[in-house]
């Protein structure tokens, strides 16, 4: 037995210990308990996949429903790509867990936020390690709860508390679609575990494949912040700097790309649902680029560049090249999760400042800082032998052979990326310091999970990942072409550039081309107005519709209605039968008489009495 | 020559009782009513003794005999109950007694 | 010779029990319902019900009735005055009772065809000796309870009349 159900639980144990008892703990006691119960989990899964051969490890412990012919087991199962996640969300949770010891050491509510984080850890682990869909959607929605509880971990400010429903209400908008997916599965497939079902699609119809696949769809676009349903990501950002980075750079928001992923046989059979997730995959990559252009906070810069990032995976996984997809989740978060941290760490320095325009030249005074996002830069932008450049190509390498117009829309974001990016580095780090703070650079409990981040997103890249998961997915992707290679690496460089000359050569060009192009320069600042749309266009009915409909004609009308109707019956029937209560002797004896004639009757028209 | 059919004393039985329920219908004084009940009880013991010719059993004598006593035992209680409320409300008229009402 | 003593008394019965409904002094109509006892009596003994004869004169027009007479006198119950008040027994009390008549009628009729003519004699089971038998052994039970409920009643009549409550 590998005892796998020991690598979710140890950071579950690490949340009723510090959420029961936390309160009492030190500020030492918290951090062991639950970076040492992350820490043990990480190791404990090290170990389990040293042990890992061809074939996949299962565990059965317990039947969870057994309803006649269905059955859904509580099982675990890690194969390749389990592997792989779990090594990412172990990995790098550990740091992020060490970093917001440092990060969050003045803040209220400490042990709360480190319970909050281990169940993050468990239910995330309890996603990746599920072997049917049912586990898996445990998982999900309770990434999800998580997610709700560590944005909104600053309760008393309305915008957090807004942005954590805002967060929640959308995800449960992909996870309506999870869930009819789930049913068709069962209603088709009788079952929801993985082998089974993967081993029996091929026999399905194609369109029942489809529209279980789009389904799956629908809830992977809600968790992985995709088109249209992305708008609750930027927002996420109110949440501190260590849950941006945890869960909305590293781990949650993959837990879409992993489940198309792991449904890959689905998605083979069902091709016209596999080219949508391409599309949508590579209509969020540009969009939140572009968005990503004329933002001023710096967590919202790289917010959408995690949408943006995102929509890159779902591009390679929607164009057959699963192993790429997955690559790039894994680079991705390294790389991100620095970028965040990086950003909380210039946050932390400058004393909760986060508007770019008022940072600047900070290279000499945090220079740990700069020179770790610098290398977290380089890889996003692509920048061979970073870590990003190997994944990014092997995607859109795999665009090209699908259609080459997606490779050109791809490099073009990959160029803005690029700019984005950078006109962050150069704004922060460069020219004159703007703002009115003292910066300081971290302690090193936040600086060393950096610089391991750094590491790992230099050399990450020689990770051959599409090697080790070669024997899980079905080889899609053909041989290198140099000459894309060559030109996505370009586009990276011109992206540099141009963030150079017009941040650092001429610093009053950004400001004249944003004058200039007026109107759609606050279309873009203005993220396209998306949210003001969805709110005129879903909210301000369903919640009009809700009231005036709902809750006074139904509830207050039909059922209170109802209700009292009851009572006022039964008051009026009282109130007529009370006037037999004349207190006459002599009409008492009158109604006496009639019911003997009525038993009389009744006596004689049955035959008599036997 | 033969005697009446037993149908006619029932018929007799039953009109005597309707006399007696018209009697508690249409009486206004208390002691009327009583008598009103009395000879209902009565019309209701010559159907038992007429039943008892026809059955040729003692079993409706029997019964009727238990009527007059348990009437006997009503008349007294009911009579003392009238003097009751005859000192109470000082009317001996039905109509008035009614406080029993809603 | 039946049928004549029976119309006889049937009609007697029925003219005075018309009587006590129809007078307005009580003790008039005490005086009918003694005449509908003495009535019934008669016919009782046509019925060879010989015991229960006697015992109706006996009990019910020597003893019951005299208590009803001594309460009259005693209550000073003079006629009748205004009509009642009660709108149901006047409204409904009427057709219900002619409803009630020819509904026991006709069920008399149809259950029991015209049959067995009863003749002075015929019935030899009312003696006293009958009843004597049948009253002590088949239903003993009803009757110790019987007597106690006559003691409950003089019990409670002797309470119910005292003169402070």
């Amino acid at each position: 037995m590998h005892q796998l159900w020991l690598i979710p639980a140890l950071p579950f144990a690490g949340f009723l210990i510090n959420g029961i008892l936390g309160r009492r703990f030190s500020k030492a006691a918290v951090n062991t308990i639950a970076v040492g119960s992350v820490a043990l989990s990480f190791v404990w899964a090290l170990k389990t996949i040293l042990s890992l051969g061809e074939d996949r490890i299962f565990e059965h412990y317990f039947n969870w429903i057994v309803a006649g012919g269905f059955q859904v087991g509580c099982d675990f199962a890690v194969d390749r790509l389990t592997a792989v996640m779990l090594l990412v969300v172990t990995g790098v949770g550990s740091l992020i867990h060490v970093y917001s010891i440092g990060y969050m050491a003045h803040e209220g509510g400490y042990y709360r936020f480190f319970a909050y984080l281990n169940l993050f850890m468990f239910f995330m682990l309890t996603l990746v390690l599920a072997a049917n869909y049912l586990v898996l959607f445990v998982g999900w929605e309770g990434v999800g709860l998580c997610s709700y509880l560590l944005i909104g971990f600053w309760f008393h400010k309305k915008s957090a508390t807004n942005a954590g429903n805002k967060a929640f209400i959308v995800n449960r908008i992909g996870d309506f679609g999870f869930s009819l997916a789930m049913l068709l599965i069962v209603v088709n497939f009788g079952t929801l575990d993985f082998g089974v079902v993967f081993h029996v699609v091929p026999s399905k119809p194609e369109a029942v494949l489809t529209t279980i696949a789009m389904l799956l769809l629908v809830g992977a676009c809600g968790k992985s912040a995709q088109f249209p349903l992305y708008v609750w990501l930027p927002d996420a950002m109110e949440g501190p700097t260590p849950v941006s980075a945890l869960i909305h750079a590293a781990t949650m928001v993959t837990a879409g790309v992993y489940m198309v992923a792991r449904s890959f046989p689905i998605y083979l059979h069902a091709p016209s649902a596999l080219e949508m997730v391409a599309y949508i995959g590579l209509f969020t990559a540009a969009f939140a680029a572009t968005i990503g252009l004329a933002q001023n906070d710096i967590k919202k810069v790289f917010a959408y560049s995690t949408v943006s990032q995102l929509g890159y995976m779902f591009l390679g996984v929607g164009t057959g090249a699963f192993s790429a997809g997955i690559y790039h989740l894994m680079t991705h978060a390294f790389f991100k999760a620095l970028l965040f941290l990086g950003a909380g760490s210039v946050i932390h320095a400058l004393s909760g400042e986060q508007d770019m325009r008022n940072m600047g030249g900070l290279r000499k005074k945090i220079p740990w800082t700069f020179w770790t996002l610098m290398m977290a830069a380089i890889a996003i932008s692509g920048v061979p032998p970073f870590a990003g450049f190997f994944s990014k190509d092997a995607i859109l390498v795999a665009a090209y052979q699908h259609a080459p117009w997606m490779y050109w829309v791809g490099t073009i974001t990959a160029g803005l990326t690029a700019f984005y990016v950078f006109r962050a580095m150069f704004l922060t780090f460069f020219g004159e310091y703007r703002g009115h703070e003292h910066p300081h650079e971290s302690p090193a409990v936040m600086t060393l999970p950096l610089a391991a981040l750094a590491v790992l997103s230099v050399v990450g890249g020689f990770i051959k990942i599409p090697v080790w998961l070669e024997k899980f997915f079905p080889a899609a992707e053909g041989p290198e072409n140099f000459s894309l290679v060559a030109i996505s690496v370009a586009a990276g460089l011109i992206g540099i550039g141009i963030a150079y000359f017009m941040y650092i050569v001429k610093p009053g060009v950004a400001d004249s081309i944003s004058s200039s192009l007026g109107g759609l320069y606050r279309l873009v600042y203005n993220k396209y107005f998306v949210d003001e749309i969805y709110d005129a266009a879903v909210v301000k009915p369903l919640v009009s519709g809700s009231r005036v409909v709902l809750w006074r004609g139904m509830d207050a009308g039909l059922i209170d209605g109802a209700v009292n109707g009851v009572g006022s019956t039964s008051q009026g029937l009282g109130g007529w039968l009370k006037l037999f209560q004349s207190g006459n002797i002599r009409s008492y004896a009158t109604w006496v008489l009639f019911g003997a004639i009525i038993l009389l009757l009744t006596l004689g028209l049955i035959g008599g009495v036997r | 020559m033969s005697g009446p059919p037993l149908t006619w004393y029932l018929i007799l039985s039953a009109v005597l009782f309707a006399l007696g329920v018209a009697g508690f219908l249409f009486r206004k004084s208390v002691i009327t009513i009583f008598m009103s009940i009395e000879l209902m009880l009565n019309a209701v013991n010559l159907s038992f003794v007429a039943f008892s010719y026809q059955l040729k059993q003692v079993s409706g004598h029997i019964f009727a005999f238990f009527v007059m006593v348990v009437a006997a035992a009503e008349a007294a209680v009911g009579l003392a109950i009238i003097l009751t409320v005859f000192k109470n409300r000082e009317t001996l008229n039905v109509d008035q007694v009614n406080s029993m009402k809603y | 010779m039946d049928v004549i003593l029976f119309l006889v008394f049937a009609i007697a019965a029925v003219v005075c029990a018309v009587n006590v409904v129809v007078q307005t002094h009580p003790i008039s109509s005490a005086i009918s319902l003694i005449g509908v006892m003495a009535s019934l009596a008669v016919l009782y003994l046509l019925l060879g019900a010989e015991f229960l004869a006697m015992a109706q004169i006996i009990v019910y027009a020597g003893a019951v009735m005299v208590l009803f007479v001594f309460v009259i006198m005693l209550l000073n119950a003079g006629s009748e005055a205004k009509r009642g008040r009660s709108l149901t027994a006047q409204l409904l009390g009427f057709p219900l009772l002619i409803v009630f008549l020819a509904l026991a009628s006709y069920f008399i009729q149809r259950f029991y065809p015209g049959n067995t003519p009863v003749l002075f004699g015929t019935f030899k089971g009312g003696t006293a000796q009958m009843i004597g038998r049948a009253l002590f052994t088949q239903y003993l039970l009803p009757f110790e309870v019987t007597s106690v409920l006559i003691l409950i009643a003089i019990v409670g009549a002797v309470v119910l009349a005292r003169k402070e409550l």
